[in-house]
Parts: structure tokens; sequence; C-alpha cells
């Protein structure tokens, strides 16, 4: 049902809106024609019934997007047309695709990964639902009482809009970059978080809560503020290959950990091999507050992604733990930032990459200390494991600092699997494949014990998937 | 009926230079060898090459367990059929855990059909089991959660080497100077090990430099290589002499591959001045 003109049609839920999950509005149908220019932003705009400052946000960031050239650093990205994609195209469930379009090699994935099938659905984008309020829905009580706002960002305008907009484009403006620029243009979906000070959330709050909006989409764009003294872990994406017919994923994210805070951010993402992953995420760290990064990059055609964290004040500290998977025709360029804009503020890097079966793995990070940052301590970690002489890896570090009262560490490994390795575990009964798997799960194990238990044991099963049968 | 590990005249290379020049030897269950023979002379060549190891290339001669030729299995495949070698040098496997490895081989060799894939032994039934065998070697259970050899002292790493001979229960044990670079007491408690875990269900070949090991499991035969060959078998009082007296008795009643040797060494030792 592409047409020239958009379609628009509006569709009445179900209403359930106690806990925040989503509201009968929200649910529609809708498919722009490809491409992008200020009528599709309108439209998008208009679509989600936007105040005026967000419509002229998204305006001035579509100026940016058109200024901006593309960059000629990371990977290659000629395969990449703008005016070939659909920009906003959101489906209520069922309507714009069939499980029989789902590649098989996706389908087959799910099935030996034990994924139940409401859930395949979702991933493979069937189905825009994902039903959960009914298991999840007494924790959302529980958090509003609380005040903690927990929902999506398109909610978050409508509901929150003081909030929203005080902080908003703070953290990454749309002239960052080229795609942060066509994110704040297009933007759909993605959470918004508020915890309030002093309110330490003990559970990890996971997309998968709310994931009856649209969440995971192409453009999304999520806002975490943690106020002083408060703590959040937010988890979102898994470990199952994401199947998406659109090539291009551009996301962002912006967080806020205020004085005394602490804020962990995990992500496990799996595009199907013919995405464009372009992501930029940052987060600004204040007075004695920490930042958590742990992010875990599998499947796409090309990752470029770099969390940020700029250490504001002193005390601040920052940490990035993360995985990269480049397997067959995959480019996995990922890494971390880190910026100290104050003295006595210290940040780790911890960065682990396999390539496989021609697959490229780059780190790219960089450490950065402005002029009165001084007392500050950096360390970064990265070991890059490189399983077929077909397959590389590639590290780029950046250091820029301005003086000298300040340590910085970087070690960088890239190592084979031993031979020595598969015969002793070979020599215990394990096939090659399984030593093999087993030999990678226990590089990535420093990273994967920081994950969530259900994310671990899957992201270690899809491991032994993707070792079995290939190794030689 | 006990199984049988045969080697028949047995050539080995490794990079094209031949190291193995005709081994012969039978190792039934429940019988114990020791395997004696000065540096060089082929003993950890010999363990290599049984258990797999792909850079020891087979020119001639055949292994066979029970009348079947293992000549062209892979390591996984002869360890599924009861073989088991403690490595002189464990190797590091950062990151994966002690039970968990335990475990996934556990299961594999007491399921030799097992595919990739398929259920592993139930937790609380394997949990028991390694405690009981960690207890009975005077291991400190915290070593079930740590990585596999990582951070292990070298004495830390043979009573691994013991532990999984335990937990595997094979057909056939090689024990690859299992006791080298030990303090006595590590040396008593690998001995010990070793002596409770033998019986008519396990063939043991010992490779050692030291008697203490074989004070504990005493040989019903004793073999000595010399030059890639085994030049003389005899029972735990050759062990004994050769312990006392070294190899020069040896070499003297086999001047052919004394020569051998010294040739061999000599080649080394010129290989070795051009750096």
């Amino acid at each position: 049902m592409s047409t020239d003109t958009p379609v628009l049609e509006a569709q009445i839920g179900g209403g359930d809106y106690q806990f925040g999950f989503h509201d009968p509005t929200d649910k529609y149908v809708f498919q722009s024609r490809k491409g992008i220019d200020r009528q599709i932003v309108q439209q998008i705009s208009e679509m989600k019934n936007e105040p005026a400052w967000m419509r002229e946000f998204r305006l001035e960031a579509l100026d940016i997007f058109f200024q901006k050239p593309m960059p000629t650093w990371g990977g290659d990205m000629s395969g990449l047309n703008f005016q070939d994609i659909y920009y906003y195209v959101k489906a209520s469930a069922g309507q714009e695709k069939s499980w029989d379009d789902v590649p098989e090699d996706i389908r087959k994935t799910y099935d030996r990964l034990g994924i139940p099938q409401a859930e395949k659905q979702y991933l493979a984008g069937v189905k825009a639902q994902y039903e959960s309020e009914v298991v999840y829905g007494s924790l959302q009580e529980d958090l509003a009482k609380q005040g903690v706002l927990f929902t999506d960002t398109d909610s978050a305008v409508r509901d929150h809009p003081d909030l929203v907009r005080e902080y908003f484009g703070t953290v990454i403006p749309s002239a960052d970059n080229k795609f942060a620029a066509l994110n704040s243009a297009v933007w759909s979906g993605g959470s918004f978080i508020y915890v309030p000070p002093g309110v330490k959330i003990e559970f990890p709050l996971q997309a998968y809560f709310r994931i009856n909006t649209q969440n995971m989409g192409q453009f999304e764009r999520t806002l975490i503020i943690v106020d002083e003294g408060a703590s959040v872990h937010y988890v979102e994406g898994c470990t199952a290959p994401t199947y998406s017919s659109d090539s291009l994923h551009s996301a962002v994210v912006e967080i806020l950990v205020k004085r005394g805070g602490r804020c962990r951010y995990t992500t496990i993402q799996n595009w199907s091999n013919n995405v464009y992953n372009l992501v930029t995420k940052r987060a600004k760290a204040y007075g004695d507050s920490l930042m958590e990064w742990v992010d875990g990059n599998l499947g796409s055609k090309l990752t470029m992604k770099y969390p940020a964290i700029y250490l504001m004040e002193p005390g601040a500290r920052g940490e990035t733990l993360s995985i990269a998977f480049a397997g067959k025709g995959q480019h996995q360029d990922a890494g971390a930032k880190m910026v100290h804009c104050a003295p006595h503020t210290s940040s780790r890097v911890i960065s682990k990459s396999i390539s496989k079966d021609g697959g490229r793995a780059s780190y790219r990070g960089l450490v950065k200390a402005t002029h009165d940052a001084h007392h500050c301590k950096s360390n970064v970690v990265c070991d890059a494991l490189i399983l077929d002489p077909h397959s590389r890896s590639d590290t780029y570090p950046y250091i820029e600092v301005n003086q000298d009262n300040l340590t910085i560490e970087h070690e960088a490994s890239v190592s084979k699997i031993a031979e020595e390795q598969l015969l002793y575990l070979m020599s215990r009964g394990m096939t090659e494949a399984e030593a093999s798997a087993m030999i990678v799960t226990g590089f990535i194990e420093p990273l994967v014990k920081e994950l969530p238990m259900e994310y671990a044991v899957e992201m270690n099963r899809l491991i032994e998937l993707q070792m079995e049968g290939s190794v030689g | 009926m006990s199984s049988l590990l045969k080697i028949t005249d047995l050539h080995v290379a490794v990079d094209e230079k031949p190291i193995l020049k005709g081994v012969s030897l039978e190792l039934r269950q429940g019988e114990v060898h020791a395997l004696m023979g000065p540096n060089g002379s082929g003993k950890s060549t010999l363990a290599y090459t049984l258990v797999g190891h792909p850079k020891y290339e087979i020119t001639s001669g055949t292994i066979e367990i029970d009348g079947t030729n293992i000549n062209e299995l892979d390591p996984c495949e002869r360890a599924r059929l009861g073989l088991f070698l403690a490595f002189q040098y464990p190797v590091t496997i950062p990151g994966v855990k002690v039970a968990d490895f335990l475990r996934h081989a556990v299961t594999n060799i007491r399921n030799p059909e097992r595919k990739e894939g398929e259920g592993l032994i139930p937790m609380r039934e394997f949990r028991k089991e390694l405690k009981e065998r960690m207890e009975e070697l005077g291991m400190d259970l915290e070593f079930a959660r740590r990585y596999l050899n990582e951070g292990f002292s070298g004495g830390e790493k043979k009573r691994m080497e013991i532990l999984q001979l335990a937990m595997l229960q094979p057909k056939f044990a090689l024990l690859d100077e299992t006791d080298s670079g030990l303090d006595s007491d590590a040396v008593r408690v690998v001995s010990e090990g070793l002596k409770k875990l033998s019986g008519p269900q396990m063939g043991s070949l010992i490779i050692t430099h030291h008697e203490r090991l074989l004070e504990y499991n005493v040989p019903q035969f004793t073999h000595v290589m010399l030059a890639g060959k085994i030049v003389e078998t005899g029972n735990a009082e050759l062990a004994h002499e050769l312990h006392n007296h070294g190899y020069a008795a040896i070499r003297e009643r086999h001047p052919a591959e004394a020569a051998e040797e010294q040739e061999r060494q000599a080649k080394a030792q010129t290989a070795n001045a051009g750096f």
C-alpha cells in the first residue's frame, strides 16, 4: 500500500492509560513517501500533535542536517541513500508485514534461541506491540508512587512539556553531527525517564516494560534525567536479531546524571545485516556522580557508535564497557568518548571486540581533558579477538589533553584463538565449535557478567550459534 | 572385557622432522605403565600424538582402541573414546569458569553422542559430584568459580588436571610430568590423588622423571625411550634403577640410539648458535 502521498489514518485502540503505557490517540497507521524534506518533517510533527517549539526544533535540525557533509571517517556509507528511506512508517499490530516476509535465517535464529512467538513477531517488526503490561504493571505503579516518570518520549513531550523542554537537545545539540541532526528532525519513540532526587530504583528498568508503544524505531530519541542522589539502571534492546526492512537506524540518547546520582545504561543490539546503525549517545555527569554505558553491538551492516561521557564537575566518574561482534559483511566501528571537563574526574573504558568470517571490528575512542581538568585519571583497555585470517581489527585511540597533571593509560591487545587452547578444550570432549565458542564466551565474560541475567544467557547462546559449524 | 590402547610402530613428525621412529606399546585398562627417558627422547611427543595434537603428524603406524584405528580422529572424538592427557603445561582459558567448563566436558564425555547445543547434565547432580571430588583432592571449593587455570600456581594447575581426571574417569590416562615443578607436599597430593583414581577401570601411562609418583602408583611396566624409540621395557625395578643411576647404562646398552641422540643434540646446538 505504498503511495506517493501520505496516508493518514487514525485508529482508536483500547484505552489503557493508567500506567502511562500508551495513549489511544497514539495508535495510527501512517506511511509517508520515501525521502526527506520539510513537508515530511512537518507531517511527522503534525501527526504527533506536537507543540510549536518541537516543530521548530525539528525544522531547524533539518536545515542543519542538509548543511552538514557526510562524515569521511569511520565506515563505508556509500550505500546509504537518504532519499530512499521511509522516515516515518509506524503501523499498529500486523498492518504492514506478515511473518512470511521475515527472512528464513532470522526466523531460524529466533527458534533456536527459544524466543516466544509474540516476542519474535515484535522483534521481526511484524507486530508493533509486545504485551508486557500485565506482567510489569505493578512495578510501574510502584515507580509512579515514587514520582518516577517512565514513558515513551512522544508522550513525555505532551505530558511533561516543561521537563522535556528544559533538557531536550541540551546534551546532544542538533548541530553535533549529521546523524544527530537527522534524528532531531525525524525522531519518534524512545524512552523518557525522570528519577526524582534520592530515589534509587533497585531493579533494572527495561524497555520491554512499555514496548507496546513504538520503542525501537528507526529514529528513537531517549532522554534520561537522574536527579541528585538518585539512581537507575536502564536496559534496552535484545540479543536476538532485530529485523528491519529499513536500512537506517539513527538514534539519539541523552542522559544527565546530577550530583551524587548514578546511571547505568545497558544496550544490546543485534540489527539485521542490511542496517546502517549510526547512533549518538552522550551523558553529562555532574559532581560525584557515576555514569556507566554497557554497550553490546552485534549485527548490522555498519555500526558507528561511541557512547560519550562528559565529566562536568569534580568527583564525576565515567565508565564504558563495550562488546562488538563483527561477522560476515559487517563493520563495527564502535568505542567510547570520555571528556574530562573538570578536575578530579576519572574515566575507564573496557572494549572487547571479536571479528569473524571477514568481519571488521574497530575501536575508536577519545580521551579529552580541558585545560583546567587537572588530577584526572583515565584508563582505556581494548582487547580484540580475531577468529580467522580474513577478519580484521583496528584501534584508533585519540587523546587530546591540554595539561600535564593527569594520568592516562591505554592498553590494547589483539589475539587469535591459540591452537593450544583449542587442543586443551577439545581433549576434554568439546567439539571444535564448542571449544571456540567457549573461548569467545570467556573473552567477553568480563562484560557479560555485567548484564542482567536473561541477557547474559541469551548472549552466550547467541555466541554459540554464531560459532557453530563455521570454524575451520 | 577390559579395553586396550594399542600403539603399533608409530612414526611421528613435527614440521616434517621425524621425532618418533617406531613406537609400539599396549596399555590395558587397570594397568599402570611408567614412561621414562632423557629430555628430548619423545615422551611428550607420544602423549600429544595420542590425544591428537594437530602439529604432530603420524607418518606411519597405528593407534587403536579396542581394534578401532583412531589415527584420523580429532582430539574431541578421542576424548569421547576415553583418552585423557594431564598436560605438562595446562593452558589458561580466560573468562571460563572451572565449573562451567567441567560440566560441559563431563556431559560430552558421558554422552559421547551428544550434539552441540543439547542439554547439559543436571546442575544439582553435577555440583554434588564436583564437591565430593574436590574435597577428596583437598581443593578449596572456591576453585570451581575461578577462571580455568587463570592465575593458578604450578601446583594448582596440576591439581586441576587431576580433578579433571577424577571427573572424566577416562579409560586411558596419560600423565605428562604431572609431578614436575611441584614442591614435595604438592607431589604427595597429586600422587595420592592419582592412586585413589586408579583401579580396574583406568589404565595409566605415567611420564615422569621422579620416583615419588611411582611410589604411590607402582608400575607393572616401565618403558624407556631414547631417540624416538622405546629401547627397553621392564618392571618397577627398572624405574627405580633409572632414578638412582640415570641413563648412562641405557645408552651403553643401546649405542645406536645413543649416537642418534647425540647427533640430534649437536644439531640443535648448531641451530641455536645462530641466535
